[in-house]
């Protein structure tokens, strides 16, 4: 109970912080205008109401956007020395990345779910797959979760915002690239490249199947970079 | 309250401290003095938590630090070095945030932030945000934060540093109505501070302890040499007279100097012995007028200088 209740003090300042700053409003404006555009262009341009254009967009969109959210996480407490004051209260290591984590998820959560305007439009002007769409939103959402997974691990290890926001880009980026290689790479390595790529995963998912494997694919690649987090903190109460 | 056994702490390659070992009795204020790079500043970060020894058994009230660091974290109440605090909050909802953060359920909390925010004269910037605040009351807000939740133990690093005269006497003041609830222990290189409010005082060199003592007998025990002043009438017979000053047992060195009607000797002696009888039956002995026979006790400056040098 305890321990619920000190991740959601966490949380409850973090999401303060991100909307008592400009930024968090930016950030999130210039990701709906972005996934705006690529929406309604195919709608108005060639008259075909769908979201593969959003869908295929959304995550090369998230190696920018969801760096720029997560970057400030630990990164910005080292530069200013209040670190030391929230690893001094008694709490674990493990409630302050877990209501991190959940803070920047939640703000990426509300602005992927002011997306829902677009499949609601398609809805009103023709008949989409209602289980790709929620699928896609499924796979979405997890996708959000490996790459705020991999910010707040980088905002660990990083002394300021930007070096962060430079690193989780280029490890999302390389999750995001990776599947889309594997045609170009030898047979054997194909599997492989897909298996680690996230675009095979997030393809199962938008076709509506939610196969038990890209699940634990999503969850095992966050946990990973969680986990590192917590280690890296480990290793720095030692440096 | 505290017992620290063969801490050390490494940086890399730097050794910051270096195999110390001291206990810290409860309900007294405990200063660290040392220069610069002396270790304080880590010995505390340690004992707050935030850092952990490379080597050593450090214990809080019992509780083995290693083992139980969340429990210990909650016995101590911590002022960082430079107190970095969260300069977008606001005074109240920072202490209240705090306060949540440290395990104060939320029926008493309100009743302990008033107590908090009144001990720390905070009423009249409770609403204001802590970045817009002068570097006095953010001192206090620091305070006000590591006293908040009722602590056994406060660890105060340089509490008085960069607070102007009234700010810091205020803080003093504080400290020393604290001191009957609380253990204190405090880093400082304020050497009035630790004569003021300090009841004992671990010297700090190159994360060695050089001296640990109650601060009222660091002089007896650390002083090194001692100095003894006499002022005889002038008799032109100087030279003789501090030749045979020297020949007293214990005494290190003689210096003689005129001034005007009288010759003023400096005698150093070992920091064990008072030789002023000696010397008073000397002057007795020789017929010599004395004018003036007294010790000078090495000052807390004199002595830290000595030891850190």
């Amino acid at each position: 109970m305890r321990n619920s209740k000190t991740i959601y003090f966490i949380f409850r300042k973090e999401i303060a912080g991100y909307f008592n700053t400009p930024s968090a409003y930016v950030i999130s404006i210039v990701f709906l205008l972005i996934t705006g555009y690529f929406f309604s262009q195919p709608l108005f341009l060639i008259n075909q109401a769908g979201i593969d254009g959003f869908v295929d967009m959304v995550p090369l969109l998230m190696t920018f956007f969801i760096p720029a959210v997560t970057m400030r996480l630990f990164a910005e407490e080292k530069k200013s020395g209040t670190l030391e004051v929230l690893l001094t209260f008694p709490v674990t290591d493990l409630q302050i990345i877990g209501a991190k984590a959940l803070s920047s998820l939640s703000l990426i959560a509300i602005v992927l779910g002011m997306t829902f305007m677009y499949p609601l439009t398609v809805s009103i002007l023709g008949r989409p797959d209602y289980g790709g769409i929620l699928g896609a939103y499924i796979g979405l959402f997890l996708l959000s979760v490996v790459f705020t997974s991999a910010g707040l691990f980088t905002s660990v290890l990083a002394h300021n915002q930007v070096v962060s926001f430079i690193l989780s880009f280029l490890i999302s980026f390389v999750f995001y690239m990776t599947g889309k290689l594997s045609p170009f790479a030898p047979v054997w390595l194909g599997p492989y490249l897909d298996f680690i790529g996230v675009d095979s995963h997030l393809n199962n998912l938008s076709r509506g199947v939610l196969d038990l494997r890209d699940f634990a694919y999503f969850i095992s690649v966050s946990g990973f970079f969680l986990y590192a987090a917590r280690v890296r903190l480990w290793i720095m109460r030692y440096d | 309250m505290i017992s620290v056994r063969n801490f050390t702490r490494k940086y890399a390659d730097l050794t910051a401290v270096d195999d110390i070992s001291f206990d810290i009795s409860p309900n007294q204020v405990t200063a660290f003095l040392g220069p610069n790079g002396a270790g304080k500043t880590t010995t505390l970060r340690v004992l707050s938590g935030y850092l952990y020894p490379t080597s050593g058994k450090i214990e809080i009230a019992g509780h083995d630090l290693a083992e139980n660091a969340q429990h210990c974290r909650k016995l101590t109440g911590y002022l960082p070095e430079n107190n970095p605090l969260y300069e977008e909050m606001e005074v109240f909802e920072f202490l209240e945030w705090s306060g949540l953060m440290s395990g104060i359920e939320k029926p008493g909390l309100r009743k302990t932030l008033d107590s908090a925010i009144e001990k720390c004269a905070l009423s009249s910037v409770i609403g204001k945000n802590i970045g817009t605040l002068s570097r006095g009351y953010k001192q206090r807000v620091g305070l006000a934060k590591a006293i908040l939740h009722n602590p056994q133990i406060l660890l105060l690093d340089e509490p008085t540093s960069g607070l102007d005269p009234n700010q810091a006497d205020e803080t003093r003041k504080l400290l020393a109505q604290l001191k009957k609830e609380k253990t204190v222990v405090l880093s400082t290189h304020i050497l009035s501070d630790v004569k003021a409010i300090c009841d004992r005082v671990i010297i700090l060199n190159k994360g060695k302890i050089a001296a640990e003592s109650a601060t009222s007998d660091i002089a007896v025990n650390y002083a090194g040499e001692r100095r003894i002043t006499l002022v005889l009438k002038k008799d032109g017979n100087q030279a003789d007279f501090q030749e045979k000053l020297s020949k007293i047992e214990g005494v290190n060195s003689v210096s003689a100097k005129e001034d005007g009607n009288e010759t003023v000797y400096e005698i150093t002696t070992m920091s064990s012995l008072d030789l002023r009888e000696r010397i008073f039956n000397l002057c007795l002995q020789e017929k010599a007028p004395m004018l003036e026979l007294y010790r000078k006790s090495p000052s807390l400056e004199e002595i830290f200088r000595n030891l850190t040098q």
